[in-house]
């Protein structure tokens, strides 16, 4: 088979078929049970660590911001 | 040691630069040449002066010396890209402005692609790159990596848009849309963009959250496949090392078909994934709420990466593209639909519970309806790479009206509610100098871009029918120039757009500008960084 061909007849099947598959994966992966916590998580870490990297944890000023 | 190593390096290039120059065969080339050796000079100086000096580092702070050069450089070029968009529009409506005795150098063929470059590579991109450098520190809660590397970056870029510009100006261009610079200037993007990609990712690996923030993602896809892309659309062999002039690795269909899906992701990932990862940090900070649902950022995520690759063809509707490739191109186009309004949604509804914020912020204000423009944009662009409306739309201004809502709208308004996000808190001020003067923005960008899309629809469509009108024998009803002529009217209006556009943008600098001289800093700003801007 000519390699033109065969990219071709792999891109529209096999490929096609194992990158949506991955793709369901990845969505059934973000709603996995017990996700929600973590993301929660997440999605507040914006508002950690506005003025100054994270440091030891011993150190008072280094003690994780959050904001209103 | 590592400055002996930078010094001879930054010797020898300015030596080899001064070399380029004196055989040069063409004057882009040599004006490029000798752009690189008093750059690299100048660096020589100032790495010179700082030899044997301590090197300080606070890794208690975040490096936001690099962010504040970076917000001043794409104020800058966002106005010097409105300006070349203003004049190039005069000189459609109006086209004795392409002056006699500036032909070769200012006349509009020399100017457009200036003007895509500036707004794009200069403007947005300098926009990408300081908000990267902001975002990922506070969302790694650790200072940047790599040291100097960043400002590294900085300087490659503006140094990058130095010598594209000059050199579509005096006439180099590799005739690629938004990837006209010559061969030896896409030599250093590669560079510099792999040190962008380096510290972006060194940062990100160094991180002290357990956790990769949904905006540092799309950050990184931008910044890998813009790597991608840019390889691949210049494979280029150059026909003298000291010349402009290169030719292609591949041709024809094939290398239109490059061009395209170098073009269209230039979008998708330039224009569209980087601001994506800046809505997903400023509209949740300015609102004070965390984004409205993680899981659908995910998802939104992954559909763009899956799914923006693959829509390049559809700006190759109806040419010697293959027939399926150009289908191909317009059903992903279609499907993209789907996670461009989940991310427009997410954004928006991340405001929910706090909509009263939108009558009290006009900054706010200002990403919301940049979100929404989003919207507006990403529903046109497929309807458009419809093989059916394409044959109507192709060629006609009504595409330059749908890059410019997307342009203008999107792009333009959710920089600059980033810029007035970041220089409150860049230079610890208290907070912007007026909030009447944000609203005079606000207004002025969005009625600037209403009248500019609006009359580029009526132009475009206008045109699009009066090219395939033909009589009762089947012959063409119009000529190409009569087209030409029934545009004028919008050409002025499309003139007016821009105008108020660059006077939000003017009104802005001013505001910023203010910002930082009108009142104190309520602390020091971080010393260590401490930038002369101020």
């Amino acid at each position: 088979m000519e390699l033109y061909t065969f990219l071709r007849a792999t891109a529209d099947s096999w490929g096609l078929l194992f990158m949506f598959l991955v793709f369901v994966g990845i969505g059934l992966w973000a709603f996995r049970p017990g996700s929600k916590k973590t993301h929660e998580d997440i999605a507040s870490s914006i508002f950690r660590n506005e003025d100054r990297p994270a440091g030891d944890p011993a150190d008072p000023r280094n003690s994780q911001r959050t904001e209103a | 040691m590592w400055d002996y190593v930078k010094l001879i390096a930054l010797g020898l290039i300015a030596v080899l630069a001064a070399i380029a120059a004196n055989f040069a065969r063409d004057l882009a080339y040599q004006i490029n040449a000798i752009t690189v050796m008093l750059a690299a000079a100048i660096t020589f100086v100032v790495v010179l002066r700082g030899v044997g000096e301590p090197k300080v580092i606070n890794k208690n702070e975040y490096m936001d010396g690099v962010v504040r050069a970076g917000v001043i450089a794409t104020a800058f070029w966002g106005i010097v890209g409105f300006l070349i968009g203003v004049v190039i529009a005069s000189q459609l409506a109006w086209p004795w402005l392409n002056f006699e005795f500036l032909q070769g150098v200012g006349n509009f063929g020399r100017l457009r692609p200036l003007h895509t470059s500036a707004v794009i590579f200069a403007f947005c991109g300098n926009a990408l790159i300081c908000t990267a450098f902001y975002v990922v520190q506070r969302t790694c809660a650790t200072r940047l990596w790599g040291g100097n590397l960043a400002w590294f970056v900085f300087w490659g870029w503006q140094l990058i848009i130095v010598l594209a510009a000059t050199s579509y100006v005096f006439g180099a261009s590799q005739a690629k849309e938004y990837a006209e610079m010559p061969w030896h200037v896409d030599i250093l993007i590669t560079v510099v963009w792999v040190a962008f990609l380096a510290v972006y990712a060194g940062t990100v690996m160094k991180r002290k959250e357990p956790h990769i923030y949904v905006a540092n993602w799309f950050y990184l896809g931008f910044i890998i496949t813009i790597a991608m892309l840019h390889i691949v659309n210049n494979m280029a062999v150059p026909v003298s090392i000291f010349g402009s002039t290169s030719i292609q690795v591949t041709g024809g269909v094939q290398d239109a078909m490059i061009q395209w899906w170098y073009g269209h992701n230039a979008v998708g990932f330039f224009l569209t994934a980087g601001f994506l990862g800046m809505m997903y940090y400023f509209v949740p900070k300015q609102a004070e709420r965390p984004v409205y649902s993680y899981k659908l950022s995910i998802i939104h995520f992954w559909a763009l990466i899956f799914l923006y690759i693959w829509a390049g063809p559809h700006h190759l509707h109806y040419t010697a593209l293959p027939e399926w490739a150009s289908t191909l191109g317009m059903v992903f186009s279609i499907i993209l639909w789907m996670p461009s309004w989940g991310g427009m949604i997410n954004g928006l509804m991340t405001l929910s519970g706090a909509w009263d914020k939108l009558r009290t912020d006009p900054v706010l204000r200002m990403m919301v309806v940049a979100i929404g423009f989003y919207g507006m944009a990403t529903f046109e662009g497929p309807m458009m790479s419809i093989k059916a409306v394409n044959s109507l739309s192709h060629y006609t201004d009504w595409t330059i009206g749908h890059v410019h809502s997307g342009a203008l709208g999107w792009n333009g308004l959710i920089t600059f509610g980033a810029l007035y996000y970041l220089v409150p808190k860049l230079w610890n001020r208290e907070r912007l100098y007026s909030l009447a003067l944000v609203s005079w923005h606000f207004w002025l960008a969005t009625i600037g871009i209403v009248l500019y899309a609006s009359a580029l629809w009526v132009s475009g469509i206008m045109e699009g029918l009066m090219w395939r009108e033909v009589d009762a024998n089947g012959f063409l009803v119009n000529a190409f120039a009569d087209t030409v002529g029934a545009k004028y009217p919008m050409n002025v209006v499309r003139v007016l757009g821009g105008l108020l556009y660059m006077s939000g943008a003017l009104i802005m600098c001013w505001n910023l500008w203010m910002t930082v001289r009108g009142q104190e800093a309520k602390a020091p700003v971080n010393a260590n960084n401490a930038i002369p801007a101020e």
